[in-house]
């Protein structure tokens, strides 16, 4: 086992944890869709650059196009409230805010879905580029 | 109130359609077409809105200017979102008729329609930092859309296209901050009110300069035109038509904006340098079109010379010179859209466009040859077509204004352009062909309804060019008292 397999192994699931905290502080303060997505493209970034276990490496490919799909369609999804309510477009709309034990104050709403949107496109497009790096550099060293 | 986005939200979500169909991407064109006509009938709504209420703005996520991102439609940016719609609708048909599979597969249709997104919103934005995002919108997807192919030459062409652009985007990006730090705002029209009573206003030209090199670069004129014959003529004939017809027309747009909203009030000082770009990217554009013997390159150097002509308009700046660059603007990218898209046909079918090795293009097929006189000399302005209106109104306008030196090049290029146009019919149409070349074959319908569409439309204007130009001219009125603008986004 490598330094850099095992050190994935640790690393990257506390990226992506921590990805996702930045993404949910992201509205009143630093942080948000796009510097979480970057956050957890690193983690994409070290899981390619490990190998991609086989069971995955099939799916690798189309799951940056899924992600990439998905991601502007939640973006899509964010304006919906906006559009059928006849308010502004793109005005924040915000479930009332409930308070849960370990979490705390939790504000959910449409900034939100917007950057889950954000969030996902962003990790969808890091995995794109680390795919045709990698299949570049994998291409080179066969001839 | 919401139809104001929708110019922005429906190519969005064509694109993204486009790309989940991924998969099946022979579905992607329908999917394509069928949002360019959403698209178009969305534009024409709002039109009719704006018609009746002179002006429609939004303020995006319900935060009002200038704190928030306002979104203007007036008669311009209106007619310009319809134009836009028109090309889209004509592109997708023909790129549905004529692309490789492996470019559709590409996400050819899905890039196309997130271009035409970055048109419509820079459009529509009535925020300066708003509009150089929508820029960049624009440029990331013309890039990739450049070298798709992937061809050497192609990428040649793609990468002294993104340089300029980028050089014109840190430009426009330093401009912006500037403008910032001296107004502090960067909404349009807050811009303009804060200017109007400023005693120091003077000043911000020296960071208003910035702003007319960085869309001096977008628009092509002179002396930034460089990148633009140096990179259409390796484009996919579609992009290029696309292109052609509404890349550098954003960056007019944004001329026409700066200095009839945005700096409004300083318009003496910087009028003598618009006229005498004007006359130079006129005279310029008309001679590099001159020496060439290929039809893509010679379009592409009339693409600098017309615009030439615009900006003639925008220079004097009288009622009824604007009007004539609105007119002439939308003539125009009807007409250079159409050319392209008839070079495309050519190239296609006889593997060239190289004006030696064309010939009889006319013997062979008097349709396809009367489909390409009729854009070809309302370019050269000959009457009834709609280039003849279009120039008759700007040089009317020069002479009213006494500026003759301007009324005088516009009068010499004007019988320069004649002169490609002819050289291109002779050559390509007239001239015995070479035996050796193979058999031109008519274009199936199918590929020639897009050109028939802007044909005809191009036929309609200069027929009943009235309607257009009264338009036009009410459009002029209302770029001439940015006042009525101000009010209606800032609500004072």
């Amino acid at each position: 086992m490598t330094l850099i397999s095992s050190s994935t192994r640790v690393i990257a699931p506390l990226l992506i944890l921590l990805s996702l905290v930045i993404l949910y502080r992201g509205h009143n303060l630093p942080g948000g869709g796009f510097i979480g997505g970057l956050t957890a493209a690193a983690a994409m970034m070290l899981i390619t650059l490990n190998g991609v276990p086989s069971k995955f490496e099939k799916h690798w490919n189309n799951l940056s196009l899924v992600l990439i799909g998905s991601g502007l369609v939640t973006l899509f999804c964010s304006f919906l409230p906006s559009l059928m309510t006849g308010a502004a477009f793109m005005e924040a709309m915000w479930l009332p805010t409930v308070y849960l034990p370990i979490l705390g104050k939790v504000k959910l709403g449409t900034p939100l879905i917007f950057d889950i949107g954000i969030y996902l496109a962003v990790i969808g497009f890091s995995i794109k580029c680390a795919n045709v790096f990698h299949a570049n550099s994998s291409s080179e060293t066969d001839h | 109130m919401n139809l104001l986005y929708l110019p922005i939200i429906l190519p969005f979500v064509t694109a993204v359609a486009c790309l989940e169909f991924t998969r099946w991407s022979k579905a992607t064109p329908v999917i394509g077409t069928i949002g360019a006509v959403a698209q178009l009938i969305g534009a024409i709504y709002l039109l009719d809105e704006v018609l009746v209420k002179e002006l429609i703005v939004g303020h995006t996520g319900g935060w009002a200017a200038p704190v928030g991102i306002s979104f203007v439609a007036d008669k311009l940016a209106v007619a310009m979102v319809v134009i836009t719609a028109i090309i889209s609708v004509v592109i997708n048909l023909y790129g549905w008729a004529q692309l490789d599979s492996a470019l559709i597969k590409k996400h050819y249709f899905a890039l196309v329609h997130f271009l035409l997104m970055g048109v419509n919103g820079a459009f529509l934005t009535g925020d300066l930092f708003n509009l150089y995002v929508w820029f960049e919108v624009m440029l990331i997807a013309s890039f990739v859309l450049m070298t798709i192919g992937g061809t050497k030459a192609q990428l040649e062409g793609g990468v002294k296209y993104l340089v300029i652009n980028l050089v014109a985007s840190v430009l426009f990006l330093c401009s912006v901050g500037l403008i910032y730090g001296k107004v502090g705002t960067l909404n349009m029209a807050d811009i303009s009110y804060h200017l109007r009573d400023s005693v120091d206003a003077h000043l911000v030209n020296s960071s208003g300069i910035l702003l007319l090199i960085a869309f001096g670069i977008k628009a092509g004129l002179f002396p930034f035109f460089f990148w633009l014959p140096a990179s259409y003529h390796t484009l996919t004939p579609t992009t290029l038509a696309l292109f052609a017809g509404l890349l550098t027309k954003v960056g007019v747009y944004a001329l026409l904006r700066t200095y009839t909203l945005i700096f409004e009030s300083q318009f003496e000082l910087i009028q003598p340098i618009l006229i005498w770009i004007a006359g130079l990217t006129m005279a310029v554009g008309v001679m590099g079109a001159a020496s060439h013997y290929n039809i893509k390159k010679i379009l592409s150097f009339h693409i600098i010379s017309q615009i030439g002509y615009i900006m003639m308009g925008i220079a004097i700046a009288t009622p009824l010179a604007i009007a004539g660059a609105v007119f002439y603007t939308l003539h125009h990218i009807i007409v250079k859209t159409n050319l392209f898209l008839i070079d495309g046909m050519i190239a296609k079918h006889y593997g060239t466009s190289d004006l030696k090795k064309l010939g009889g293009l006319y013997k062979w097929s008097p349709i396809f040859a009367l489909l390409f006189f009729i854009p070809a000399f309302s370019l050269g302005g000959i009457p009834p077509l709609s280039g003849f209106w279009a120039k008759l109104s700007l040089i009317q306008a020069g002479v009213e204004a006494n500026h003759y030196f301007l009324v005088a090049t516009a009068g010499v290029v004007g019988i320069f352009t004649l002169f490609s146009m002819t050289k291109i019919w002779a050559e390509a149409f007239w001239k015995k062909p070479d035996p050796e070349t193979p058999k031109f074959k008519l274009p199936s319908l199918r590929e020639m309804t897009p050109a028939l569409i802007l044909a005809s439309l191009t036929l309609l204007i200069g027929l009943n060019g009235d309607a257009l130009f009264e338009f036009s001219k009410s459009t002029s009125n209302q770029l001439l008292s940015p006042e009525a603008y101000v009010k209606a986004v800032l609500n004072k």
